[in-house]
């Protein structure tokens, strides 16, 4: 929870407060730093060469897991898995062994059910609260706001007990419904003041005029913000995949046998298992196999939506 | 809160485990077994079998329901299943097995909410206790009663009654008692299985001298947030063998102050072993590397040589890497703890878990009754893998499926042996979930005097 | 009832996830139609369409589940006596509580400022340079790792073997130290460095997302500025130190709090490390410990306070900042 916790709300406060040094003429004059760039380039090869050398040994311990991910049992428990370097001695054993035999595709299938809606119905009410905010003027809006905010500050920890009780009260607990709301309930503050900043950078004068023209809020929220904001939606988007998908606490708490997603059974194969190594280190690449895809693939929205954010005009 | 499960439950890797140790609870009772998900067929059972008879007593209950809730998941849990097979061909009576592993979380709130299931398998006694004062646990039927006085131990019975009301027959079992060893290792170097305590020194020592490559003993008491209970267990074996039932009970129930120096002697024997450089860590390091060592690797060095000797329950078997022999005369075997003190002779720590109804309907209690019954018994071990047993007297031990649950059954039926349930699960959890785990592993990490150690597990203790 | 509750199959599982798509699209549909009339619907029923439901879900979700550990912390272990201020006070006189209290401090103070140096440094290193991209990514890579396999993942850095013969090495570490003639050492069982080489793990997490953050922000830095800077003859250290840094404040200060604010709540890696043993546990954890291990829940509560208040002043100067903001505007 740590890693994305963190993100999603930095994304939240930078795009509140990076905006000051920024001003209005700075698009026009990007093409021309673009072509500056790339001559300058050229002549940081020292630069260059040390952000390589840190980026690779800040990936050496995660290529230690993936090279372990394909040693046998002995081999991992009797050499360093940098040994296999000059031995290398591959099979793609662990990787059956953890997907077929332990059945780690079903709970990969969990992981999918339980990470699309507890991404899109969060964002979608997010975007909701967050137009309310920024676009309705009512009593004590201001204060509901920061109050909202100021949810941040409950650790998740704290809401699991008594939620738990809830749920079973319900005769709800253990199903998909529980992780979905849950998920949905923690992601809110962040997500709301996050777009509620984004819904802020629209030009008033866009709104007012669609005010005019006699558009009611909804028509407002769905034909003049939403397109604007679709880098914002994909960079909080991307943040809230991580964490869903990378979610132990909330799935231990409230996902039963047939909903457990990819992290708790291995965070499981590691209590049932004990020493199995080799399960472990090819299941936990298989957890952050499709958030790197996820990641990699939409890098560039990602960016462009925190850009966006803390270069409005 | 249930420190045995958990132990078993839990290792450092699990990362954010919080929830699978403590809310979420005991992730698995049963997974001592070795849990290979290929081999999950059960034993054909058929129901003639079983006399069928026998459940007329509870009237007409054919078409009735009863929910299990348990901690015990996939795929330990279709032995369970299949056990229920020929109850449901007699009586109709359809069970709805449902294991989960948020269980211990999860139990309280239902129970609390009202909705309690039909039957549930505690893992611990503390756990019946806390149910039985919400006041909601049925007392079983008379002839659930009558099987427990006839099929289980004084000793066994004891720990499912509560405030002397009987609540909760027994069903698995473990054995904690034990120390594995290489027996081909041993025939190779011409040693035998020590029978006293004494001897076991005379044989570390001995070691010690003819191979000073490896190390005579090797240990690991690592298990995540729960780290340091491996140590409770060597320390409750050795109270046991060496001070004897009475004052184990006595300690148990803070008759004696944890500080007592009957404790503190038996701390110093385990010390003896545990703390002693000469005869650790073999393969692994140093005494302090005790504490670092994951509990589930600090067999393994037996297997190469670098170590002789391991004091671990019996499901330590399942650790084993796949294709190790475990035999009387194989790879790897255990010899139960030796006799420490004559007077004493030969006892048993172990652990279990209970069956608890919360109502009376006929159907719970025939449910109750057939788990108490030696059929069952002996039917689920045909059908369970290799790491489940019971202290049912009926069990008949060439039904199972390992050797070594053999010898634990062997000891378990020893009339001449004393049992007694793991001292740390029945004391109050600031204790023995919590202070006692934390400072045996002071005791070990940071070579912590035992005076400190013990006045500050004694400080612990609520008043 | 059962079909919505129990999903076992693959097919079964994905028509539920779709189904519960579909339901909430339809009633969040249903509640905006109801209010897109804005000349005859008042203005509070708008309001309540577009808040309700998320407003909602924080009271039972956030809100509810606060204010019970708020009176819980005033009450004894299994949440029943009144207890006044006795779990606040163990907190602040319990020597192993105090250490807890010490290590959350080395914690917050860390790792804050050493991902977000080593993010500065790094994201103005690498501004422009051939491989930005690459490098960006691989080490932005550590944020998309959940606590489960970054505990792995570290396992085989620290993991001690004793250095004998016929023992390899298995942890990269020891193995380095072990090459260059030293002895393998503890990493995470010597006091007190061991809470430091898992404060490590945090950094290694967090450094990515502060070097990108720091680095939009860098790219977003007028040239007109920069321009000025060089015209004047600032280059190189000045350049950074005069121009960057400053230019980019409000996002450093965004950046350490966030990363103050989660680091806060910290618990997995600990918990994943070391079990919270060998004196390197941290609030977040003992708060697990005290409630779920030991059913100590009154000093748990505390513990989650004191997690709260801790976290209050950087809640409040960001809604300071936020305030100033909308002040400009």
């Amino acid at each position: 929870m740590t890693a994305s916790d963190v993100s999603q709300r930095t994304v939240t406060n930078a795009t509140g407060k990076i905006d000051a040094p920024v001003q209005g003429s700075w698009r026009s004059r990007r093409r021309q730093r673009r072509a500056e760039a790339a001559a300058e380039r050229l002549s940081k090869p020292a630069a260059s060469t040390i952000a390589i050398i840190i980026a690779v040994l800040w990936s050496v311990p995660t290529l230690g897991l993936f090279v372990t991910s394909f040693r046998t049992v002995d081999d991992i428990q009797g050499s360093g898995w940098w040994t296999a370097v000059t031995n290398p001695l591959f099979s793609p054993f662990n990787y059956r062994a953890a997907l077929v035999d332990s059945d780690l595709a079903s709970n990969f299938i969990n992981s999918f059910a339980i990470t699309l809606p507890a991404v899109l119905i969060p964002i979608t009410l997010a975007l909701l609260a967050a137009y309310a905010f920024a676009w309705i003027p009512f009593r004590g809006r201001n204060t509901l706001f920061v109050a909202v905010f100021a949810l941040q500050i409950v650790p998740i920890q704290v809401t699991l007990v008594p939620l738990l009780n809830l749920y079973v009260g319900a005769g709800v607990a253990g199903s998909f419904w529980t992780v979905w709301l849950s998920h949905s309930m923690f992601a809110l503050p962040l997500a709301i003041f996050l777009l509620h900043n984004f819904m802020k950078d629209v030009p008033p004068s866009l709104v007012e005029a669609a005010r005019m023209d006699g558009a009611g809020h909804v028509t407002i929220f769905f034909k003049v913000l939403l397109p604007l904001l679709v880098p914002a939606i994909a960079a909080f988007g991307v943040f809230q995949f991580l964490w869903v998908w990378n979610d132990l606490l909330v799935a231990l708490t409230f996902a039963s046998n047939d909903a457990t997603p990819l992290t708790a059974a291995v965070a499981d194969l590691a209590g049932t298992r004990g020493n199995a190594w080799y399960l472990l280190s090819a299941g936990a690449f298989l957890t952050m196999l499709v958030p790197l895809v996820v990641f990699i693939g939409l890098q560039r929205f990602f960016v462009r939506g925190l850009l966006a954010g803390s270069v409005k005009g | 809160m249930s420190p045995r499960t958990r132990k078993r439950s839990t290792t450092a890797v699990a990362g954010g485990l919080g929830l699978i140790v403590a809310l979420a609870g005991c992730a698995s009772q049963e997974e001592a077994g070795v849990a290979t998900s290929e081999n999950t067929a059960g034993a054909e059972i058929a129901s003639s079998e079983i006399d069928c008879e026998q459940f007329e007593q509870f009237g007409d209950i054919a078409g009735s329901e009863v929910e299990v809730y348990t901690t015990i998941v996939d795929p330990e849990s279709q032995s369970f299943i299949d056990a229920f097979g020929p109850f449901t061909e007699c009586t109709d009576v359809e069970i709805n097995y449902n294991g989960s592993r948020q269980f211990e979380a999860q139990l309280p709130v239902r129970v609390e909410g009202g909705n309690a299931p039909d039957i549930a398998f505690l893992p611990q006694p503390g756990l019946l206790e806390r149910m039985v004062a919400t006041g909601q646990v049925a007392e079983p039927a008379q002839a659930v009663v009558d099987n427990v006085d006839e099929f289980w131990s004084e000793d066994w019975k004891s720990y499912g009654t509560v405030d002397g009301t009987f609540y909760a027959p027994p069903l698995g079992a473990n054995v904690k008692s034990f120390v594995w060893y290489s027996p081909t290792a041993f025939a190779e170097a011409g040693y035998e299985v020590p029978e006293t305590w004494d001897e076991m020194l005379a044989l570390s020592d001995q070691i010690v001298a003819d191979h000073p490559e490896s190390k005579p003993w090797c240990a690991g008491i690592g298990s995540g947030e729960a780290t340091g209970w491996p140590a409770t267990d060597f320390l409750e074996d050795v109270v046991l063998h060496q001070q004897g039932p009475d004052v184990y009970d006595q300690w148990v129930a803070h008759e004696i102050p944890f500080d007592d120096p009957a404790i503190a002697e038996s701390l110093a024997t385990a010390g003896g072993i545990l703390k002693n450089p000469d005869y650790v860590n073999g393969g692994l390091g140093d005494v302090r590397s005790i504490a670092s060592t994951e509990f589930q690797d600090a067999g393994l060095p037996i297997l190469d040589g670098n170590c002789w000797m391991h004091r671990q329950a019996s499901f330590y078997q399942a650790n084993w890497p796949a294709g190790t022999d475990v035999s009387e005369e194989g790879d790897v075997f255990a010899f139960p703890t030796p006799v420490i003190d004559e007077g004493v002779g030969s006892a048993i720590v172990g652990g279990g878990e209970f069956v608890a109804a919360f109502n009376d309907e006929p159907a719970t209690q025939a449910v109750q009754y057939w788990l108490s019954t030696g059929d069952w018994a002996n039917l689920k071990a045909q059908a369970s893998q290799p790491g489940w047993f019971s202290a049912n007297l009926e069990l008949d031990a060439s039904n199972l499926q390992s050797p070594i649950d053999q010898l634990a059954v062997e000891q378990l039926q020893d009339p001449e042996s004393t049992f007694r349930f793991d001292a740390s699960d029945l004391m109050p959890a600031q204790v023995g979930s919590d202070a006692e785990w934390q400072q045996l592993t002071d005791w070990i990490a940071s070579d912590q005097p035992d005076d400190v150690t013990l006045a500050n597990i004694e400080a612990a203790w609520p008043q | 009832m059962d079909w919505f509750l129990d999903a076992e199959t693959t097919a079964h599982k994905l028509a539920l996830m779709v189904l519960a798509i579909a339901l909430f699209a339809l009633v969040m549909g249903a509640i905006l139609f109801a209010v897109d009339k804005p000349k005859r619907v008042p203005q509070w029923v708008v309001v309540l369409g577009f808040l309700g439901p998320p407003v909602l879900l924080l009271l039972v979700g956030l809100v509810y589940p606060a204010l019970r550990t708020l009176v819980g912390s005033f009450q004894g272990r299994d949440g029943e006596d009144f207890v006044g201020v006795d779990n606040y006070a163990a907190v602040f006189t319990n020597p192993e509580l105090l250490l807890v209290l010490r290590n959350t401090v080395l914690w917050v103070v860390l790792v804050p400022l050493v991902a977000t140096l080593f993010g500065l440094v790094y994201a103005y290193l690498v501004d422009r340079t051939r491989f930005e991209n690459l490098a960006k990514a691989l080490v932005f890579l550590p944020m998309a790792i959940s606590g489960v396999a970054a505990g792995i993942i570290w396992k085989f850095v620290y993991e001690y073997r004793p250095d004998q013969a016929g023992i390899n090495q298995i942890g990269l570490l020891n193995q380095l130290l072990v090459w260059v003639g030293l002895e393998p050492r503890q990493f995470l069982l010597n006091q007190p460095q061991n809470t430091f080489f898992i404060i490590a793990v945090m950094i290694w997490i967090n450094a990515g997302f502060a070097m990108t953050v720091l680095s939009a922000s860098i790219k977003a830095i007028p040239d007109d500025i920069t321009e000025a800077a060089r015209l004047d003859g600032v280059s190189g250290i000045g350049m950074f130190r005069y121009v960057t840094v400053p230019s980019i404040r409000p996002a450093l200060v965004v950046v350490l709090t966030t990363v103050a604010i989660s680091t806060l709540k910290v618990f997995d890696i600990v918990y994943t490390m070391t079990g919270g043993q060998f004196g390197t546990s941290v609030i977040a954890n003992e708060f697990y410990s005290q409630t779920f291990r030991q059913g100590n829940e009154g000093l748990g509560a505390a513990l989650a306070v004191l997690l709260f208040v801790l976290v209050v002043p950087i809640i409040a100067y960001n809604v300071r900042q936020l305030r100033l903001s909308e002040e400009i505007r």
